[in-house]
């Protein structure tokens, strides 16, 4: 069923009843041809582009809990492919691109706005590094404009721009293509898609081993039980090390809890996404009119969804460091996922040590804007079994090279 | 937040401790690009129970072994290094 | 206008009138009151709109779920943008407004959308706005979304946090709560009780009940000081809004006063010993067509205005209900001679219908309100069978002001599902209830399902002993409650097409859910998602229930197989300054200052923050130009002598035995044959191979090192060296102490520096003989003990002289009073630049090796598995195409390109960038340092540099450009 304003004027004039499931729920069949580990955006999306891209007719979904449950709903939505180095650019904004072209493909609205993202310098040191950022990024073909601190000001008034702000502001620079999207809607549309193309989108199966055919893996063992794969993938987030070790291998990757807030919700008041490196805070209005926000990771590694109190207190210190004005506003929810922390801070994706099984990991903080992206190049190598051009530096064997994408270290933050 | 028993100072809040990581056994200079790169950046990151190092760095400054379950946050055991 | 104010009852004080602004008209309320229960006794029925189809909303509960009256509050400088009107103490000076409703809340240009609203279903816009492309449609619905108005001036008050340990922390105060605090603190530990009231009893001060022979509240009241007199710490008016890890609760009090500049807002964080959960219960709406009009209200709400706030919400009252509960609200309305007709699903109602019949109710079993009317408020409710499947079932229409709803209780179970307690749904109480916890607390009273006020105070004090100890103390006692009638689970009356709220704030329909199952948005996550359900400021407190119910009725379900959601902090909202508490400005990040940071502030320096710390950038004369001042100060250092406060650079003494063995496996360098009194310019690495800090090491003894870290990486290499001694080499005897901030450092150079140094009648030999380059002692100048070493960021002959942090300010002057020219940091940046000295984090980044300094000397050398000596020669380590550390001079001698300008090949690609640039007045040229691919082999190329756009030439060369062989720094 097609999605549009004259679908909505004739269901509405026929009581909605006539709406289709946005997905089906299949039957569970013994054996497919490709599994995907892992409902999340980057799972349904791998399903998507398996079915649409490489046209796999039989392609399952497992997912333990309710599609787009884990960091896909737990995300604070920015999208931006404002990366430092040439393998991370190009891969962000394939991305980027794939988002601006998604709602039309999919038939779904999810909302993208390209608001900007605009990341805050407090230091003149600050600037000096962001300069060399911003001239990697135009080298690189992505968008992004150096500013000073009045355009900063005009673009943000309500910043703290006090000369005795603790972080007084020197200037920034944006990326004007970034922005936000309505995270569940991403996932949503994936599997809506996904299924229109026969995908079997399966919750609430819990994936508990590998089925192996001597070395090879050929299969998962699931709460529903066993089914056949030829080829299989997981893409599940925080959980990456657990679904590692029953494949009887490690993964550079610790799991962490990355907490999220929302204030409640308000008329506009800030049309940008705003980030500060010095803080480590982000912040964007939804346009339901919350302030979403976030800033660093719980200080240990964590399974647990759900943030601790004293993080939560810096983050919220954080944001009002630089907007001294939401100190008067209330926190609605607090909340946190779990990120699969990767030690250079860019993603795993690539065959995995075990023959059969591919890897889509160590997104991190940073998995949402690369939704699209992380599913295509996970349907590239499943459907072929080779790296996607923009997916080989990113292998796994450049931890034993040594050959790491280190984003931090590369914008010059010491970690 | 958590309450660690530090075993030196008894019971502290998580604010005045640092996190370590998963103990490792460094090799030798003589390991292969693989022996070097698993102890380097290859964790077993479990989901329940862990042992990790800590150090109470606003306190005593030592560094313990902690066992820790990383679903429920609950703390087992600590000891001092090498005990 | 329908409310009124009794003459007599309630707890307000009606000696203290206080008027108040609502809109454009001024009312008049009581102390005692809340802003809700002030406008309902000034007759105010619309008080919002909702949130998608702009329908008037009223008031609905009288406490934290309130859903609908969210209203913009100020208070002198105090601000609510969704202040609840339910929360908010009436108090002078209060000026509120609604926040919906152009022109004005009761006449809504908007209020059209509701026409449309069939078009309009849960999750309309994920289906249209996708042409051309959403951006085209989002600033308006943007506008249209929002609730309240934030002011954009900045918030400068100060707040407060507290961190506590307490031994038993009971939340709630109502007779759960309150019989739980007397028995733990009758123990002798210590007690905290918090309630988000501001005053103590909960129920018991608006139900009827009688505790040990005295009227409810006045036990509660007694109670109440008991605990005071205890030493029980009392904390009214407070939210406990999360339950963390290891029995952590944050707490938010919300004092009636605070000093001046002080927010009211406080944080506590309370790690509790063990923790009493009495967080009762509240009532959930019955689900009823129409059910979203002004005047329908919570039967328990309509109940508590009476009796707490003396308001009778209306004259003519229908109660719809489910449950014996709502009797209560129309027995008390009754007396207060309301008409009362209750509407009971129930078909045999029992006693409390008995009751309530014999005071004139008239009752109505096996019944529903099946549909509402009146354009901005109730004016009559249709009341037909509770079976009822269609609009054409015989009904009687009832003239009327209010309905009142009870759908049942929902138990208050968020901080114990914060807490990891695992929910479970029991069909006997309709109702989730604690199912297994996780951590050390005791359950009690409504919010573990207990409904009787006799079980509430019963469980209180059972809880109370579990949780103190407590031994000898006798319960206190209330009359058995009469025999109830079951409850009857009733979730919404199955009229086809009737549009039923659920959720009031976000106007979520019983339709909507049928969507949200039609689609498949089945799981309680998908339908909270999809149509929005509890997600508004109320976080699904009266509707999310019902919702779940109503989908596992549609879905063919159980509602325990259809699960809930799971529940985060806060249970209400919290102030956000409250929570960031103390945590702000210097007390966020703090900075630090110098010994002399006062001598530079008089000087008129330029001070900025560098890694943490206070320092000069440069001391700009009057009407000079930062540019002029650091080449007037470079020249000067080359020309004629220069002093710089190097105090903040690190200073760490690392002592023992084992000093020497253990430095020589952390650094890069051998430090091991170093002799005492000589210093040497080392590295030390990450494992991983990188440079994480450079720095000068001294031998001050066989067995002692004074290691000069960056100013900051002082912290971080302590640290560092910590954790290897500690976890790496344990049978290491080595010590390390941070003395960074014991000593004042000041850098005398240049030309003229043995003329200054003359000056300070060292007892310590400074020939070159005795202190060449490279070599330090220790002495006294000016009588004050010193140390001065011989070492130089500037390539002039060059001493650091160390006195106590103390004498800092006095040595500063004297040396200044020599002539020197004090310069800065951006003019040492220029001057180290022109000898190419790397500065860490500037020139090097976290990728940056050893080698790529042309320094891999030491690596050839040294025996021993230094720390990242394995990464070495990794293959990444040995690639060709690594970034090398290189000179630049740009074509255009006059122009310096930016620091972050990158060097590009003919396809413009990027082959690294520039780290340092300035003029050079030494050279009288512009000059930079980079770190360029393959760079050392490019020497003598000239390679095109890209600057945003910005296209310019530079000739590779060495990193160095004044003095390439080092003779000034014996000159």
């Amino acid at each position: 069923m097609r999605y549009s304003g004259w679908q909505l004027l004739k269901q509405g004039l026929r009581g909605n009843a006539g709406w289709q499931p946005a997905w089906r729920t299949p039957v569970l069949q013994r054996s497919y041809d490709a599994i995907v580990v892992g409902g999340g955006g980057h799972g349904l999306a791998a399903a998507y582009y398996l079915a649409r891209v490489h046209g796999l007719k039989r392609v399952a979904v497992l997912e333990r809990g309710w599609i787009g449950g884990g960091n896909t709903g737990r995300n604070t939505t920015i999208v931006r492919s404002n990366y430092f180095f040439a393998e991370s650019a190009a891969m962000y904004d394939f991305a980027l691109r794939l988002y601006e072209g998604l709602s039309r493909e999919l038939n779904y609205n999810i909302m993208l706005s390209q608001r900007g993202v605009l990341n805050l310098a407090h230091t003149e040191h600050d600037m000096e590094l962001m300069t060399r950022s911003v001239n990697a990024m135009l080298l690189n073909g992505i968008d992004v404009e150096l500013l000073d601190a009045k355009q900063v000001r005009d673009e943000v008034p309500l910043l703290n721009f006090s000369p005795s702000a603790r972080f007084p502001i020197h200037g920034g620079f944006v990326q004007r293509r970034g922005g936000v999207a309505r995270h569940d809607a991403v996932a949503w549309a994936y599997a809506r898609g996904a299924s229109d193309l026969g995908v079997d989108i399966i919750q609430n199966c819990d994936v508990t081993g590998w089925l192996r055919e001597g070395s090879r893996i050929v299969g998962v063992e699931t709460s529903l039980g066993r089914i056949s794969a030829g080829v299989c993938a997981m893409s599940v987030a925080g959980h990456s090390g657990v679904m590692a070790e029953m494949a009887g291998f490690r993964l550079p990757i610790t799991s962490y809890a990355l907490q999220a807030m929302v204030s409640e919700p308000l008329k506009p008041i800030l049309d940008t996404v705003v980030m500060s490196t010095a803080t480590g805070m982000y912040v964007s209005q939804s346009d339901k009119g919350e302030l979403v926000f976030g800033a660093g990771l719980d200080l240990y590694p964590s399974y647990a969804q759900r943030g601790n109190l004293p993080t939560g207190q810096a983050i919220v210190a954080a944001m009002l460091e630089l907007f001294p004005a939401f100190r008067r506003l209330k926190m609605l929810r607090q909340w946190a996922g779990i990120v699969d922390v990767c030690w250079d801070y860019s993603p795993v994706i690539g065959p995995a040590p075990v023959e059969g099984l591919y890897l889509n990991c160590g997104w991190g903080t940073g998995g949402f804007k690369a939704t699209p992206v992380g599913g295509w190049l996970l349907a590239h190598l499943m459907a072929t079994g080779q790296h996607h051009a923009l997916s080989a530096p990113f292998d796994l064997g450049r931890f034993t090279s040594g050959m790491l994408v280190d984003e931090a270290a590369g914008a010059g933050i010491a970690h | 937040m958590l309450l660690i028993p530090c075993p030196w100072c008894g019971p502290r809040s998580e604010h005045e401790f640092g996190f370590g990581g998963e103990p490792a056994v460094r090799p030798q200079s003589s390991a292969s690009d693989t022996e070097w790169a698993d102890y380097l950046y290859m964790r077993t990151n479990p989901k329940g129970r862990n042992t990790e190092l800590w150090c109470h760095s606003a306190g005593c400054g030592q560094w313990f072994v902690m066992e820790r379950d990383t679903v429920t946050h609950a703390i087992h055991t600590t000891r001092e290094m090498g005990a | 206008m329908t409310g009124t104010r009794l003459g007599s009852g309630g707890r307000i004080d009606r000696g203290q009138v206080i008027p108040f602004r609502w809109g454009d008209t001024v009312l008049q309320g009581f102390a005692g009151d809340t802003l809700a229960s002030a406008l309902l006794a000034n007759g105010v029925r619309v008080v919002g709109r909702s949130f998608k189809y702009h329908r008037p909303r009223g008031i609905f509960a009288a406490g934290v779920e309130e859903p609908n009256a969210i209203v913009d509050v100020r208070i002198g400088d105090r601000h609510d943008a969704n202040a609840r009107a339910s929360l908010v103490t009436l108090q002078h000076g209060i000026v509120a407004r609604p926040i919906a409703g152009w022109p004005s809340v009761t006449r809504d240009a908007f209020a059209a959308l509701d026409l449309l609203q069939r078009f309009l279903p849960a999750g309309f816009y994920y289906k249209t706005f996708m042409r051309p492309s959403w951006s085209r449609y989002e600033a308006n619905i943007r506008r249209m979304a929002g609730l309240g108005r934030a002011s954009h001036q900045p918030d400068m008050r100060q707040f407060e946090t507290r961190n506590i340990q307490i031994d038993v922390l009971v939340v709630g105060a109502g007779p759960a709560g309150l019989a739980a605090a007397r028995a733990a603190a009758a123990s002798g530990r210590s007690v905290m009780l918090v309630d988000e009231n501001p005053d103590f009893g909960g129920s018991l001060l608006w139900q009827d009940g009688t505790i040990d022979d005295r009227p409810a509240a006045d036990w509660a009241a007694a109670t109440t000081a008991e605990l005071a007199a205890q030493g029980v710490t009392l904390l009214p008016a407070t939210t406990a809004f999360g339950y963390y890890d290891h029995n952590t609760l944050g707490l938010m009090e919300r004092r009636a006063t605070a000093a001046p500049g002080w927010a009211l807002d406080r944080l506590w964080c309370v790690t509790a010993g063990k923790v009493v959960l009495a967080t009762g219960s509240l009532e959930r709406p019955l689900v009823f067509p129409h059910n979203d009009r002004p005047g329908v209200m919570s039967a328990a709400a309509v109940l508590r205005y009476l009796r707490q706030y003396a308001v009778l919400v209306g004259r003519s009252v229908v109660i719809t209900t489910n449950n014996d509960s709502a009797y209560a609200t129309a027995a008390a309305l009754r007396l207060a001679g309301a008409e009362v007709a209750v509407a009971d699903v129930r078909t045999a109602p029992g006693q409390a219908a008995k009751d309530a019949t014999a005071l004139g109710v008239s009752v109505i079993p096996g019944s529903v309100v099946t549909d509402t009317g009146g354009r901005l408020g109730v004016r009559w409710a249709d009341i037909g069978p509770a079976d009822a499947t269609s609009k054409k079932a015989a009904t009687r229409r009832v003239s009327c002001s209010i309905v009142a709803c009870s759908g049942g209780w929902t138990p208050v179970v968020h901080l114990f599902s914060q807490s990891g307690g695992k929910l479970r749904w029991d069909a006997a109480a309709s109702a989730f209830l604690p199912g297994i916890g996780r951590q050390d607390h005791q359950l009690s009273g409504g919010m573990n399902g207990v409904t009787s006020l006799a079980e509430c105070l019963a469980s209180g004090h059972r809880a109370g002993i579990a949780a103190s100890g407590a031994t000898m103390l006798a319960a206190p006692r209330a009359e058995p409650a009469a025999v109830e009638t079951p409850l009857q689970p009733f979730w919404f009356v199955r009229i086809p097409g009737a549009r039923q709220w659920l959720d009031l704030q976000n106007d979520v329909t019983v339709k909507d859910v049928g969507l949200a199952a039609r689609e498949n948005f089945q799981s309680v996550e998908h339908l909270k998602r999809y149509t929005t359900l509890g997600m508004a400021t109320d976080q699904g407190k009266t509707s999310n229930v019902n919702g779940i119910a109503v989908m596992a009725e549609l879905t063919g379900r159980g509602i325990a197989e259809t699960g809930t959601t799971t529940f985060r902090p806060p249970y209400a909202p919290v102030s956000l300054g409250g929570l960031a508490g103390s945590r702000h400005g210097l007390l966020y990040s703090p900075r630090r200052e110098l010994p002399a940071h006062g001598e530079h502030l008089a000087l008129g320096a330029d001070m900025r923050e560098y890694g943490g710390w206070m320092r000069p950038a440069c001391y700009p004369r009057l009407d000079e130009t930062t540019a002029a001042a650091i080449r007037r100060e470079a020249s000067a250092v080359r020309a004629d002598a220069g002093l710089f406060d190097g105090s903040s650079l690190g200073k760490i003494e690392v002592c023992g035995p084992d000093a020497a063995a253990f430095l020589n496996l952390m650094y890069y360098n051998n430090v091991e044959n170093l002799k005492p009194g000589r210093l040497r310019y080392v590295l030390l690495l990450r494992e991983a191979g990188t440079v994480y800090d450079d720095g000068v090491i001294a031998r001050l003894a066989a067995d002692r090192y004074l290691l000069s870290p960056s100013s900051s990486h002082t912290a971080g290499v302590l640290a560092m060296l910590e954790q290897w001694r500690q976890t790496e080499y344990p049978a290491m005897h080595v010590a390390f102490h941070d003395v960074t901030a014991a000593w004042a450092t000041f850098v005398v150079c240049g030309p003229r520096v043995r003329d200054i140094m003359a000056s300070l009648a060292a007892e310590i030999d400074l020939s070159d003989a005795a202190l060449p380059h490279m070599a330090l002692a220790d002495g006294h100048v000016l009588g004050v003990p010193a140390r001065i070493a011989r070492v130089s960021f500037t390539g002039e002959r060059s001493y650091e002289v160390s006195v106590p942090a103390g004498y800092g300010p006095a040595l500063w002057r004297h040396l200044l009073a020599q002539g020197p020219t004090p310069y800065g940091i951006e003019s040492l940046s220029v001057l180290r630049a022109e000898k190419g000295y790397i500065l860490i984090g500037t020139d090097t980044d976290g990728l940056t090796m050893p080698a790529d300094l042309d320094m891999s000397g030491p690596l050839r050398a040294k025996k021993v598995d230094f720390v990242g000596r394995r990464s070495l020669t990794t293959p990444d380590g040995v690639r060709a195409d690594r970034r090398q550390f290189v000179g630049l001079l740009p074509q255009d001698p006059n122009f310096v390109p930016p620091v972050g300008t990158h060097a590009v090949d003919a396809s413009r690609k990027s082959l690294g960038w520039i780290t340092t640039s300035a003029y050079s007045p030494t050279v009288g040229r512009s000059i930079a340092l980079a770190m360029i691919s393959g760079g050392r082999a490019r020497i003598g190329d000239v390679v095109e540099l890209f600057d945003r756009g910005r296209v310019s030439q530079a000739k590779v060369c060495a990193p160095v450009f004044h003095d390439p062989a080092g003779e000034k720094l014996h000159g």
